[in-house]
C-alpha cells in the first residue's frame, strides 16, 4: 500500500474532523492531495503530533480527531501511547504509517524492520482497539469502524517506504497554525459528532 | 512531609484565577500537592505524563483548541522537555506557561537533585525563555498571572522556578 493512496481513501472523510499529522511524507501528500483549514501538519517535534491530538480530544471531546503519525516518530515517545490509553478519549482516531524506515532522512530502516510491532505495543499500552491493516481497502475499512466504534484506536497501517520528491511545500508554517487554530475556534458552532 | 499546602494552594489558586483549565504533569516531591489539588478539582483536567515532553504537545493542542493550560514539572522534566519546547512551542509561536520546580539550588539535601539545578536558568537563557522565581507567598499570585500575560501576548512560551524558600516548610 502506498500512503498516498490510503490517505486518499480517507480525504473525504476527513473534511470536518480535527486533522494533525507529522512531518515529511505525511504532510506533503496529504498537501499535494489538498490543504484544508483543519489540518495541521506538526513539521518538527517528532512523537508530539499523537500528545497534540491528546490536547485536542480531551479539550474538545465534540470534535472528532484524527491523528496521522509514523513509525519514527512513535518510537520516539512510546511513552505517548500510555498516555493515550490511559485517557482514551472516544473521539481520537491514531494512525501509524509504518514504513519501516525514517524516509525522508535517507531511508534508514527502524526497528519495526526488525520485528518491534506497534500494534502489539498499543494494545500492550492500554490503548482499548489496536489493529494493522497491508492493503487500502483494510485501511479505508479499520478507519470507518474506529469512527463507528467510537472508542480510542490505533490503526498501524503497513505502507511502502516511497514518498514524494520534496517536503517543503509552500504553506508556511505559521499561516496554517494560526488558520488552524481558527478553523478550531469556529468549529464547536457548526459541528455535532460526525461519529454519531 | 513538608512540602507547603499553603503556598501549593496560593499556585493552584492563581492558575485557576487565570483560567487554567488543564494542567499536565508528573510527580516530583514538591508537585504532590499541587497534583492531589488538580485531582480533587472537577473542573480541572489533569493530564498525567510518562515523560515531560509530552506535555508541550498537549498543551499545543489545547491552547489551538482554546483551553488554557500549565505544565507542572520538576527542572529535569524541563530539561527532558527541550526538543518539543523548540521544535513545538517555539517553532509555531504557542504561548507555554511552565512551572519547574528548582530542585538543586541552595538547601538541597538528594545529591541526585545537584546537577539541574546548576544549569537550569542558563538553559533558560540559552532558550531566550523569559522566566521568574516564585520564593515567596506575596508575589505567587501576580507573578503567575504577568507570566501567563507575556505568554500570551507573545506567543511564546515562560517559565517561573518554584523554590526551595517557598515550597518547602523546614
Amino acid at each position: 500500500m502506498l500512503r498516498i493512496d490510503a490517505l486518499q481513501s480517507v480525504y473525504e472523510k476527513l473534511q470536518d474532523r480535527v486533522v494533525i499529522t507529522i512531518m515529511g511524507a505525511v504532510a506533503a501528500e496529504l498537501q499535494a492531495i489538498g490543504h484544508r483549514p483543519n489540518q495541521f501538519y506538526l513539521q518538527h517535534a517528532m512523537g508530539l503530533a499523537s500528545s497534540m491530538g491528546l490536547g485536542v480530544a480531551l479539550t474538545r471531546p465534540e470534535l472528532s480527531v484524527v491523528v496521522f503519525d509514523g513509525d519514527g516518530s512513535v518510537l520516539m515517545n512510546l511513552g505517548g501511547l500510555t498516555t493515550l490509553a490511559r485517557y482514551r478519549p472516544r473521539n481520537l482516531v491514531h494512525v501509524v504509517f509504518d514504513n519501516e524506515s525514517l524516509l525522508s532522512v535517507g531511508g534508514f530502516p527502524t526497528a519495526t524492520s526488525t520485528g518491534s510491532d506497534i500494534t502489539a505495543m498499543a494494545a500492550a499500552a492500554g490503548i482499548p482497539r489496536a489493529v494493522t491493516v497491508r492493503t487500502v481497502e483494510d485501511f479505508v475499512a479499520a478507519f470507518d469502524e474506529a469512527i463507528a466504534a467510537h472508542e480510542l484506536t490505533t490503526i498501524v497501517a503497513k505502507v511502502d517506504a516511497k514518498g514524494p520528491a520534496g517536503f517543503v511545500t509552500d504553506l508556511a508554517l505559521l499561516e496554517n497554525r494560526f488558520e488552524f487554530q481558527r478553523w478550531l475556534k469556529k468549529a464547536g458552532a457548526r459541528t455535532a459528532h460526525p461519529a454519531s | 512531609m513538608p512540602v507547603s499546602v499553603n503556598h501549593s494552594r496560593l499556585i493552584y489558586d492563581a492558575l485557576k484565577e487565570c483560567g487554567i483549565g488543564l494542567v499536565s504533569a508528573l510527580p516530583e516531591t514538591w508537585l504532590v500537592h499541587l497534583i492531589r489539588m488538580a485531582e480533587d478539582d472537577p473542573e480541572m483536567i489533569l493530564v498525567r505524563l510518562a515523560k515531560e515532553e509530552e506535555g508541550v504537545g498537549i498543551s499545543a493542542g489545547a491552547h489551538l483548541a482554546g483551553t488554557k493550560s500549565a505544565m507542572l514539572m520538576q527542572n529535569h522534566g524541563f530539561l527532558a522537555s527541550v526538543n518539543g519546547i523548540v521544535s513545538c512551542a517555539q517553532l509555531y509561536r504557542l504561548p507555554l506557561l511552565m512551572l519547574i520546580s528548582h530542585r538543586g539550588e541552595f538547601g538541597e539535601r538528594d545529591p541526585w537533585q545537584t546537577e539541574g539545578g546548576g544549569v537550569t536558568e542558563h538553559v533558560l537563557q540559552a532558550l531566550r525563555i523569559p522566566f521568574a522565581y516564585l520564593d515567596a507567598p506575596g508575589h505567587v499570585a501576580h507573578r503567575i498571572r504577568k507570566a501567563q500575560t507575556l505568554a500570551y501576548s507573545s506567543n511564546k512560551p515562560v517559565a517561573l522556578l518554584l523554590c526551595r524558600d517557598l515550597m518547602w516548610e523546614e
